[in-house]
């Protein structure tokens, strides 16, 4: 079974949006389930500080052992923070998704978006966990 | 193919136990990796012991009078330079020079054996039994072997408790006939990773002793199909499918040294291979290395040189011992020195990457023939 934190909201595509602090920035990467598919992480190739997205954009990409794979942008908004730790150590994304294995932080556009993703539940379900 | 139709080898509800993903591979459900991760699970192979479950390989058995001379005219290399006990890296060509499937062929006092890949059985069978001539019976037993390969700096002394044969005077490329954990199997100094092992094989009714023998804490890690594919593009061995097919011939593949135009008998390919040698070969097989971070070439992605489209990347991956991306491709025979630069694209991304010498990785424990055979 894979880890699927309640307070998260989750794409169909192994996303995860976490709220910050700060309550117009979310930080965003791949769930556990994504990471334990993908196997290990090799590079994470990862937007600039300040580039825009829109709701689905692709905003990187992730290359593991056996496969690549694209990173979609959950919600819209602006890049504020990129983790600088996954060029030195991409194996974070398999050792801790949720924490040290984030991807960008992102202040969003329309909180609304929010609403319109998975729920832990629905996530869950999707996976067929 | 449909799931319900895959095989599955005798370890398969061992691999399940041990948590494996498994995935379809060449008809057979096979597990790519075990919870330990593939960079480990190869890193354990560079410095180790570890076990994989090999017996989706096929294997042909050759017997009668005329089995050494009929196997010496389907392959290129020679079956008459080998000594009972011995094996051969070799392949089956077509009448065109190129590769059928490459192969092991092992001789033994009274048959010769012949493992094949395990994508090409029902091809190779075909093609084999067509070319059938003399007093010589053909069976393919690859439903009636376990094969699992033993692997890392550690093999030998791993195996050695367990068998009466002495394996430090079983060479490279040699095998023995004997018992491993009390099951009947014969043992044989060969492998694909670039480390020291052993290639086991036995009867499936034995395999979960021989696993248990073997796999444990304390004893080798399993390995899966993915580190498997690590290992052997470090070492720059071809793979069936990707570096070497029917459209590609041994001495553009860097294999000229396993055709032997000379052996007086005149097998399969050998008139159209006189002719490619004669001539030089247009290309060649290359290894290369990303000069840029962040991406991993892949099999099938386009290469260009100079701005033309020349080739593919055949084999391409993250190397897990170099820390980085490293790939096979077929280049111009005038453009394959090392340092000559290129340009992959990777899903839409220019890649510049870098001819290198062959093998990517020259610190394996694998103890080479001091005669090749």
């Amino acid at each position: 079974m894979s880890k699927i934190p309640e307070d998260l909201h989750y794409t169909e595509e192994h996303e995860y949006v976490k709220q910050t602090d700060d309550p117009g920035v979310v930080q965003i990467g791949i769930t556990d389930y994504a990471q334990s598919e993908l196997g290990d992480v090799v590079y994470v190739d990862l937007p600039e500080v300040g580039e825009k997205f829109a709701r689905m954009d692709v905003f990187g990409t992730i290359e593991a052992v056996k496969a690549v794979s694209e990173l979609f942008c959950p919600v819209a908004g602006e890049v504020v923070e990129v983790n600088e730790a996954l060029e030195g150590d991409p194996s974070l994304v398999n050792k801790d998704p949720y924490g040290e294995g984030w991807m960008i932080r992102l202040r969003i556009r329309n909180p609304a978006e929010l609403d319109q993703l998975l729920t832990a539940a629905d996530y869950a379900q999707h996976i067929g966990e | 193919m449909s799931e319900t139709e895959l095989k599955r080898t005798p370890f398969y509800e061992l691999h399940l136990s041990l948590k494996a993903k498994m995935i379809p591979f060449a008809g057979f459900e096979m597990p790519v990796q075990y919870p330990t991760g593939i960079t480990k699970e190869h890193e354990i192979v560079r410095t180790s012991v570890g076990v994989f479950d090999v017996s989706h390989m096929g294997e042909f058995e050759f017997s009668g009078p005329d089995r050494n001379a009929f196997v010496n005219r389907i392959t290129c290399n020679d079956v008459g330079a080998l000594r009972d006990g011995q094996a051969q890296y070799s392949a089956i060509l077509s009448d065109q020079g190129t590769f059928v499937d490459d192969c092991i062929v092992y001789r033994f006092d009274d048959r010769v054996m012949m493992v094949v890949n395990a994508a090409n059985i029902e091809k190779d069978w075909e093609f084999i039994t067509r070319r059938k001539a003399g007093n010589v019976r053909i069976k393919n037993i690859s439903d009636e072997v376990a094969l699992l390969a033993v692997q890392g700096p550690a093999s030998e002394s791993l195996l050695q408790p367990l068998t009466k044969i002495d394996l430090s005077k079983l060479h490279y490329y040699h095998f023995e006939v004997g018992s491993v954990a009390g099951v009947e199997c014969f043992v044989a100094r060969t492998g694909y990773t670039g480390e020291d092992g052993f290639e086991l094989f036995f009867r499936p009714a034995h395999a979960e002793v021989m696993w248990h023998a073997l796999v444990g804490p304390g004893r080798a890690a399993p390995v899966g199909l993915g580190a498997r594919d690590s290992l052997r593009l470090e070492m720059g061995y071809p793979l069936y499918g990707s570096d070497i097919d029917e459209t590609i011939n041994p001495y553009e593949a860097g294999l000229g040294w396993i055709v032997k135009l000379d052996k007086g008998v005149p097998f399969v390919g050998r008139a159209a291979l006189e002719r490619i040698k004669e001539k030089g070969p247009a290309r060649r097989l290359v290894g290369f290395r990303c000069l840029e971070k962040g991406v991993i070439p892949r099999h099938g992605y386009d290469v260009y040189l100079n701005g033309y489209k020349v080739d593919i990347v055949r084999s391409g991956g993250f190397s897990p011992t170099l820390k980085e991306a490293i790939g096979t491709t077929y280049l111009p025979i005038h453009s394959v020195a090392p340092g000559t630069k290129f340009v992959i694209d990777c899903r839409g991304k220019k890649v510049e990457a870098e001819v290198v010498k062959l093998p990517f990785y020259t610190g394996g424990s694998v103890k080479r023939a001091k005669k090749p055979a």
